[in-house]
């Protein structure tokens, strides 16, 4: 127990430079991103210094825009069919990886985190000429399914960690205690792999809520909102406006992704 | 064959793939007993354990618990429970619900499972611990919860699957006391698996001594000590010295081996049913043989000489050489009367060794 509590705190004892080098890590990481809402604020068409004033004008504008509630609407349609069918495969690839003897396991496992490292205007570029060889038109459809191709590496990655902590006797555990297999799942396995479930989901749909190059090459009529910010980059009087879409786009995803780390881990710190 | 057996297992198979874990194990374990399972890891003692739960099925022949054949009752079904090598504590919920995990089905009031709840606490002597979370407890801690978990079911068998096999060796030896003393206070059989010789022997009925998927010998500790059946489960439990020998009978009323080492050795004859000339193995633990100064005046006896000492504390070990015997003689004895350094024995010395027949084991020869 002491034992156990010493190497803790050695562990845990805080390091001076490493501190710093975050700090500063940090801070290269983010302030250019914070540029985005405090121009979304400025009561000026153009983005530059000095600030001219407070104003909510270009976020009232966005509100009336019909464009910008139809590319919401794709892009929240997309992403939460991407979430949902990633995060069921996502269990179903841990369930396997982790449960069965699968011979090759690493090599399937590589091969499924291969799209993250992978860039995606090479999946975007073949996925658009195999498609338009099939003759397939190009709709949300095939945005969902590049979508699905980027977000299921986050889905394994999230779940992976939920299911190797889970030992297969615990399901046992429970049959031999009387419950059948349907009690089981929603009395043993359901609540443990939960928090993995809803930290997938959120993960997802975060990701292809933002997602840009697949949908750059993938996206037929119907834009969705990064397709729409795209679009507008084009016009010099939107810019305001789209620093504010942009800048609720950054809030949310932050939210989501917050929210999906702290449920994802929950339970797991001393399991 | 008993008739009161509780389980009766007959000519059980288990294959893997062509792999077999379980060759043809035939026993029975009888109500209220506690009885083990002893091998080596690998032998497929927790095979036979799962078989019993209900997880594995059985490739071969049958298992009747109570009297009903076992093979079509899912685990859920079946009047046993398991504690499991991990035991498989539910990590969501806290240690009150994980005990009263199995009640669901017994539609009791609220305060009538918590009042079961605190009983089982009780018992396994972690009272007022029903609100800890289950990542806060200690290896020892866990094990009983695994215990009073399925203890609450009042099952009529209880399987353990090494249970005490993670623990440190001084806790291991607490829990040994203390697990004995619950099975006599529930009355319940007791299915118990280790790999640990001494475990078994402090704490079962009976034991069944397994190897390779086969089960060598079942019997109480005493009988697997005093009188093994084979050289494997002689040199299985504890240490044996283990003498080449010949059958000698003259006559019908008494028999002798002619042994290398140790000399002629009478035999009763219900020890030995070997015809006249028959090769055979004489066995003898370290302990009894006794170590003598001076040459005995009755008795058996050899002369040896000493050839390595080891002292222990509380007894010591010896190896003595023997003539007509290449492997030298283990031999083990209590330090009770020697107090000083000088009263021990010094290597090199000549010395005499003897022994009773009575102690003597005879084997078939390999
Ligand atoms: N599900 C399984 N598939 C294949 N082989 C198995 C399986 N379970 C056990 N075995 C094999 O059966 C043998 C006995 O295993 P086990 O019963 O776990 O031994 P023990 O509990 O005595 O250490 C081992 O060689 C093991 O590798
Ligand atoms: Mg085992």
């Amino acid at each position: 127990m002491s034992a156990r509590g010493d190497t803790g705190t050695y562990i845990k004892r805080p390091n001076r430079p490493l501190q710093i080098y975050a700090v500063i890590f940090l801070i290269v990481l983010y302030v250019p991103v914070l540029f985005i809402p405090m121009f979304s604020f400025n009561d000026s068409i153009y983005v530059r210094f000095p600030l001219q004033g407070f104003t909510l004008q270009w976020y009232a504008e966005l509100w009336s825009r019909d464009a910008v509630w139809a590319a919401l609407f794709n892009s929240v349609k997309v992403g939460a069919v991407v979430a949902a069918i990633s995060t069921i495969l996502g269990v179903v690839a841990a369930r396997a990886i982790t449960r069965y003897r699968i011979p090759g396991k690493s090599a399937l496992v590589t091969f499924i985190m291969m799209p993250l490292v992978i860039p995606g205007i090479i999946f975007g570029v073949a996925l658009l000429v195999l498609l338009s060889r099939m003759g397939v038109p190009l709709s949300l459809y095939t945005v969902t399914l590049g979508h699905l191709i980027v977000c299921l590496p986050f889905a394994v990655a999230t779940l992976l960690p939920r299911f190797e902590g889970f030992d297969p006797s615990m399901e046992e555990a429970s049959a031999d205690l009387g419950e059948n297999g349907w009690w089981t799942f929603w009395r043993v396995t359901f609540p443990m792999v939960f928090p993995g479930v809803v930290a997938s989901l959120l993960l997802t749909f975060t990701i292809s809520f933002d997602e840009f190059i697949m949908a750059f090459f993938l996206t037929g009529t119907d834009a969705t909102l990064p397709m729409y910010i795209w679009g507008q980059l084009r016009f010099p009087q939107e810019f305001p406006s789209v620093l504010a879409l942009s800048s609720l786009i950054l809030f949310i995803s932050f939210i989501l992704v917050f929210i999906a780390q702290r449920v994802g881990r929950m339970g797991l710190e001393d399991a | 064959m008993k008739n009161d057996a509780f389980i009766s297992i007959r000519n059980v198979n288990k294959y893997f793939g062509s792999f077999q874990a379980i060759d043809n194990v035939n026993m029975d374990i009888g109500e209220g007993e506690f009885f083990s399972l002893l091998g080596a890891s690998g032998c497929g003692k927790t095979t036979l354990l799962r078989m019993l739960a209900g997880f594995e099925s059985t490739s071969d022949g049958e298992i009747l618990i109570d009297g009903q054949p076992s093979a079509d009752v899912p685990p859920h079904h079946r009047p046993v429970n398991m504690v499991f090598q991990s035991y498989a504590i539910f990590p969501h919920l806290n240690v009150a619900d994980n005990i009263a995990y199995g009640l669901r089905k017994h539609k009791l009031s609220k305060p009538q499972k918590q009042e079961m709840v605190d009983e089982m606490l009780e018992l396994i002597k972690l009272p007022g611990y029903g609100k800890r979370k289950a990542n806060e407890l200690s290896g020892g801690q866990r094990q009983r919860i695994a215990l009073a978990r399925a203890l609450i079911l009042k099952p009529k068998v209880l399987l353990l699957d090494e249970p005490l096999g993670a623990l440190d060796k001084q806790l291991r030896e607490q829990m040994q006391l203390e697990l004995r003393a619950l099975q006599r206070q529930v009355g319940i059989t007791f299915v118990f698996v280790t790999h640990d010789q001494e475990e078994a022997l402090t704490l079962s009925d009976r034991i069944a001594v397994m190897s390779g998927g086969k089960v060598l010998q079942v019997d109480t500790p005493e009988g697997l000590y005093e009188a093994p059946k084979t050289r494997e489960v002689a040199s299985f439990i504890g240490n044996m010295n283990f003498f080449q020998g010949t059958v000698r009978r003259n006559g019908s009323s008494e028999a002798a081996i002619e042994t290398q080492g140790l000399g002629s050795i009478p035999i009763s004859l219900e020890k030995v049913t070997k015809p006249d000339g028959a090769p055979v193995q004489v066995a003898l633990r370290p302990e009894k043989f006794e170590l003598l100064e001076e040459e005995p005046t009755g008795g058996h006896f050899v002369s040896a000489k000493m050839d390595k000492t080891a002292y222990l504390g509380e007894r010591s070990h010896y190896y003595v050489t023997l003539d007509g015997k290449s492997e030298p003689v283990a031999v083990s004895s209590t330090n009770q009367f020697v107090a000083r350094d000088d009263d021990r024995w010094k290597e090199g010395e000549p010395v005499w060794l003897s022994w009773s027949p009575e102690a003597v084991v005879v084997l078939d020869a390999d």
